[in-house]
């Protein structure tokens, strides 16, 4: 029975199968959120023909299954969900996973950015402010993160409009690039990071404070350790100890709020692609709700759970690989 | 000649006195305290300072601050007067921010405490509920549950409860571990006393501190969550709230900048009074984390 | 001539607490000479200052909130307090080096031991990777680690206790330093394995010639290294002098009630108690932590705590159960209590099983047993009152709460507390007065078995004497049966008529104590009582009337 699998492929293979029961939860779940909403497919469909007569309503009823005991549709409804069938768009007249898969790109590009950022200028300024601490440095940085955390993305947004958009000019106002532009190759490239610019800095700051408000903490809290005062008494300096003793052990809480925080983030790109008329998953999101396109949203929340599994799947890899006391197998 | 080691030190001052005393240490602590003082005034006293509705017309349109002192912080487009919405705003605010917290403390502890306190499968299913909650992005499922339940304000503070309880779960049930097995549990489990008394009246009120210090947390963030509702026109119509205000305000944000910044700099200065009042009690309840 | 001239001398030192602590100095006007070759034991209890000495000659206080407020420190002649950071760098690590208590948490639990090793060797030492990896290996080999090379890429929490304090040992006497301070580097340590760090320690430094500032509380340590002993009480040298003076001829009353409180390797004569009915029975206790684990959770290898564990306490007899860490001992009061389900077994109380009991019948059960835990910090509820406290346990069992509350005070006296103590909380109390606390709270239930788990052992030892006397006493007075779990060989003699002597989860050894101190059957333990520390010292009988 021993298995000749590296340490590695069978702890991520164990990961993965912890993720099963998650995603099957979030079905279910989504399966009762679609119960709970008033109306059903028929309802939306006849809507959308503007109107039938019962007969033909008993009719389609029947066959989109929907007269079947509540166990078997929810039965039905996974094994759909299992092939990525995530139902028909009313709204957008397609399936729901096309309108998905058109957003998803800008959505990711805009996770990637402000989390990148979020991220390692969030961890640099708190082991910064925790080297200094209680200086001045310690207090601009402590306070600046406190404004940042106190500060609604939205709120943010619109001020960072009124500046740079409204009184200065210099970044556009909204959309994903220049409709009328039509550029390519860099001045593509170019005119996105333009378009993303504000968008990131709105939503990467409250998350920012998140990182920089924690790793300070666990920077101070690993600097009183015991093998701290161990490599003092080697005759390590100040350097030496932060970057080969402290940091890697500070980093640990932070990659792990980091996996925890990752799908807020995601609910976070909602109102910043609303503000900013990015077309993602977040703006759609939104769109859905004013429309009431049930299906659309339940693929929404169905396709962000499988990223942030995905998402968590890696950093687990990441603080596995960071701290040598898991043992892989 | 040793000292006998049955000798009592002088008695310690009450707890609320230390507690204070702690607390008074942390200045920035303080100033939470105040605006925090502040805001819940205005909630208390808004009925007073504008009897009427908040969402009247009370003067001409777009009037810019510090011009009519009948409407001293300005009027929107509208005409409704400012200040006005600002102190029924904070009456919103809290309650939406107190309410959801306290649903989502309960819910929190209950799942949390059952989870670590009796472990195995218990904990097993309870976490992978948890892991289900926390997966689905927050916002997206208070859109959701919005969508639903519909846009009364009860139901909203319920949909915020509903999407915060995960991280005080998290947190409880963390704690509850590491106290089950600490021996007073044990000498009390020893002496007779049942799960329920040992859950709620053993281990609940040492779990408490962490907790009331995070509920800061959980207030600051649903109070954010209920403003990023209304500014995205979702909340309850029938009252004025900061993040409508703000919502409103972006249709003029080119010629009277002031609708939107005036209502944002409110949520901004609560929202930092929570997370100061926060570090201050975590300071006052847990000592031994001081520098 | 260099060898003659001290290593180090400290003159008049003084640190200084900081505003608002309970005393002004930590350290107050110490003196100290450490010569070549020579061990120097600074003895006290905790809050002597003992370890800020430590942190004063190696420049680590944590200032500015503690610092150095008088006096000198000389090193080799030259003056430590006047030296740069740039210079103390130099000094750390190379010429004077520090071992430290906790060998788990002094290491960086992320990089190997290897590594660590190195750090001190690139810092100091001239010479490239091999070079320095091959200083390592042979240094893990002089602290007598087996397979060197596999240690040095192991990480700290792949070896054990013992092997970790060797390799903190390997890495402070890597550069040869002429001072190495120890400060209390065998206290987490099983008794076997600190001698055995013990003997590593003397050896090392021996052949290097360095002069050793060892920090212990524990006199038994003290008589096995010292050669010189200092005696600190709150900051103040009491007593300082050569190790046998100040072992067999204390000056200082302090040091004589110390080192009277040291407890007597004599087992008390036996008492002749087998006639005396059956309290406490265990036949055939096992436990097994299980195997976790399968695709979900990861692999744990099961643990055989218990296995076939039988053992009889009869009415006022006091039993031992003794045995190292990993022995199982604890797991044993925790299974007799039910605290922890055993895998198979009974445990007959007063003649009924307590392990057949249903939910609702064991907690009736449970004020027959009652138990005293170990860590006097951990085992009362902080939020709890000390009356209510003592009163819960009758209170649950029906007793009314006003009478309960009243016997609760009664108590307090019984364990020689005042009164006052009972709306007090227990952060209040000292450790000792705590326990104290902990013992009335058993006594409530007036039970027919009271199991102590270690319930001196995170005391001093000034306070432990104490304790255990009014354990002692109270046995006596009240005809207690007691099952007493402990690691220290010299407590079981004090106070146990009969011991059982645990290795692995099985007992090795079981009879009266007396005998079996005597003439020790197995050779475990036989290796456990020569491996207590200070053995073949006897401490002098103290004047009676001194007090």
């Amino acid at each position: 029975m021993k298995l000749a699998l590296p340490p590695i492929l069978i702890y991520s293979l164990r990961r993965l199968a912890q993720a099963i029961p998650v995603i099957i939860l979030i079905m279910v779940g989504t399966f009762l959120l679609l119960k709970l909403a008033p109306g059903d497919t028929v309802d939306a469909l006849v809507g959308d023909m503007g109107g039938a007569d019962a007969q033909f309503i008993e009719r389609l009823r029947v066959e989109y299954g929907l007269d079947q005991p509540v166990w078997v549709q929810l039965w039905r409804y996974m094994e759909k969900l299992a092939t990525f069938d995530l139902g028909w768009s009313f709204v957008y007249e397609q399936p729901v996973a096309t309108v998905l898969m058109d957003r998803l790109g800008t959505t990711l590009l805009l996770m990637a950015t402000s989390l990148s950022i979020a991220f390692t200028v969030g961890v640099a300024l708190g082991a910064i402010a925790a080297r200094r601490a209680y200086s001045l440095t310690d207090n601009v940085i402590s306070t600046l993160g406190l404004i940042f955390y106190a500060t609604p993305s939205f709120f943010l947004s619109l001020m960072m409009m009124l500046l740079f958009s409204v009184k200065l000019g210099w970044l556009p106002v909204g959309g994903i690039k220049t409709i009328a532009g039509f550029y390519t190759g860099w001045d593509h490239v170019w005119d996105v990071a333009l378009h993303l610019i504000m968008p990131t800095a709105a939503l990467s700051l409250i998350y920012l404070s998140f990182y920089l408000r924690l790793m300070r903490s666990s920077v101070l809290q690993v600097a009183d350790l015991d093998f701290v005062r161990t490599a003092r008494a080697k005759g390590a300096g100040e350097t030496r100890l932060m970057f080969h003793h402290i940091m890697r052990n500070a980093l640990l809480p932070v990659v792990t709020l980091f996996g925890l925080q990752f799908s807020t983030v995601l609910g976070g790109s909602v109102v910043v692609e609303t503000i900013f008329t990015l077309p993602g998953l977040g703006q759609l999101a939104y769109q859905s709700v004013i429309q009431r396109d049930m299906n659309t949203l339940m693929g929404i929340i169905f396709l962000c759970s499988i990223i942030v599994v995905v998402v968590n799947f890696l950093t687990d890899l990441l603080y596995a690989r960071l701290d040598s006391r898991i043992e892989l197998a | 000649m040793t000292v006998l080691d049955t000798e009592l030190r002088p008695p310690e001052p009450s707890r609320g006195i230390v507690f204070w005393r702690r607390y008074r240490r942390n200045r920035a602590a303080l100033l939470g305290l105040f605006i925090f003082a502040v805001v819940v005034l205005m909630a208390l006293t808004a009925g007073f300072v504008d009897p009427g509705d908040p969402l009247r017309r009370a003067g001409d349109p777009l009037t810019a601050p510090f011009v009519d002192m009948a409407t001293p912080l300005g009027t929107d487009q509208l005409g409704r007067d400012i200040l006005s919405g600002l102190f029924y705003g904070a009456r919103i605010s809290l309650l939406v921010g107190v309410v959801a917290t306290l649903v989502a403390i309960a819910i929190g502890v209950i799942i949390g405490a059952l989870a670590g306190y009796f472990g195995g499968w218990v904990d097993d299913v309870l976490m992978r509920v948890t892991e289900a909650f926390q997966t689905i992005p927050n916002f997206v499922l208070l859109l959701t549950l919005v969508a639903i339940l519909g846009s009364k304000i009860e139901w909203i503070t319920l949909a915020i409860g509903i999407v915060s309880w995960t991280a005080p779960a998290r947190m409880v049930r963390a704690e509850f571990m590491s106290l089950r097995n600490r021996e007073f549990v044990d000498a009390a489990r020893n002496l007779g006393v049942s799960n329920t008394s040992l859950i709620f009246r053993e281990i609940l009120p040492n779990a408490l501190p962490p907790i009331i210090v995070y509920a800061s947390v959980i207030m600051a963030l649903s109070i954010l969550l209920e403003s990023a509702l209304a500014f995205l026109g979702l909340g309850d119509p029938n009252y004025a709230s900061w993040g409508n205000m703000i919502g409103q305000g972006r249709a003029v944000l080119r010629t009277a900048w002031y609708c939107a910044a005036i209502p944002g700099i409110a949520i901004v200065l609560t929202v930092l009074s929570f997370s100061l009042l926060g570090e201050g009690l975590n300071d006052a309840l847990n000592p031994r984390q001081k520098q | 001539m260099i060898e003659q001239s001290p290593i180090l001398e400290i003159r008049d030192l003084k640190i200084a607490l900081p505003e608002g602590s309970d005393r002004p100095f930590a350290l107050d006007g110490l003196n100290l000479t450490v010569k070549p070759g020579e061990i120097v034991c600074m003895v006290g209890e905790s809050g002597s200052g003992k370890s800020l000495s430590a942190g004063a000659i190696m420049r680590l206080l944590p200032e500015p909130h503690v610092h150095v407020a008088g006096g000198s420190i000389n090193f080799l002649g030259e003056d430590i307090l006047a030296k740069t950071d740039r210079e103390m760098k130099q000094i750390r690590g190379n010429r004077i080096s520090m071992i430290f208590q906790e060998p788990m948490t002094a290491l960086n639990p992320q990089k190997t031991v290897g590594w660590q090793i190195d750090e001190v060797l690139k810092l100091h030492m001239e010479g490239n990777r091999a070079a320095r990896r091959k200083h390592a290996i042979e240094m893990l080999n002089r602290v007598h680690i087996p397979d060197p090379e596999s240690a040095y890429n192991a990480y700290p929490h792949q070896i054990s206790g013992g092997q970790r304090q060797r390799v903190m040992i390997a890495m402070a006497l890597s550069l040869s330093p002429k001072l190495v301070i120890a400060d209390e580097p065998t206290t987490a340590l099983d008794v076997t394995t600190q001698l055995q760090i013990l003997k590593l320690i003397r050896e090392l430094q021996q052949e290097d010639g360095a002069g050793v500032l060892f920090i212990t509380h524990d006199f038994g340590v003290v008589a096995e290294i010292a050669d010189h002993v200092i005696v600190l009480r709150q900051g103040e040298v009491v007593e300082q002098g050569a190790a046998d003076q100040v072992l067999n001829h204390p000056q200082h009353p302090y040091t004589q009630a110390l080192i009277a409180s040291v407890p007597d390797l004599a087992p008390p004569p036996p008492k002749p108690v087998s006639t005396l009915p059956v309290v406490l029975k265990g036949t055939g206790l096992k436990k097994t932590f299980a195997a976790k684990g399968g695709l979900l959770s990861g692999k744990r290898k099961a643990v055989i705590a218990v296995k076939d564990l039988s053992f009889e306490l009869h009415q006022g007899e006091t039993l031992g159960v003794v045995g190292e860490s990993g022995s199982g001992k604890t797991t044993v009061s925790r299974l007799v209590t039910r605290l922890l389900e055993a895998d198979a077994g009974a445990v007959d109380v007063d003649g009924k099983d307590l392990l057949a009991c249903s939910p609702s019948e064991l907690r009736g059960m449970r004020k027959h047993i009652q138990m005293v835990f170990q860590d006097p910090m951990a085992s009362l509820n902080p939020r709890k009152r000390v009356v209510d406290l003592i009163a819960q346990g009758p209170i649950v069992h029906g007793e009314d709460p006003e009478k309960a509350r009243a016997r609760a005070r009664e108590l307090l006296e019984l364990v020689e507390l005042s009164p006052a103590a009972a709306n007090r909380f227990p952060h209040e109390f000292s450790g000792g007065q705590r326990q104290r606390i902990g013992i009335a709270r058993a006594l409530a239930m007036e039970p027919k078995v009271i199991v102590a788990d270690e319930p001196v052992s995170a005391l001093d030892v000034s306070v432990q004497a104490q304790v255990l006397k009014l354990l002692a006493d109270l046995r006596d007075r009240m005809n207690l049966s007691l099952l007493f779990v402990t690691h220290d060989l010299r407590v079981a003699a004090q106070l146990c008529d009969c011991i059982i002597v645990m290795q692995k989860g099985e007992i090795v050894e079981a009879g009266v104590t007396a005998e079996v101190f005597a003439d020790p059957k197995h050779p475990y333990t036989r290796n456990l009582l020569s491996s207590i520390p200070g053995r073949h010292w006897t401490p002098p009988v103290r004047n009676t009337d001194a007090a």
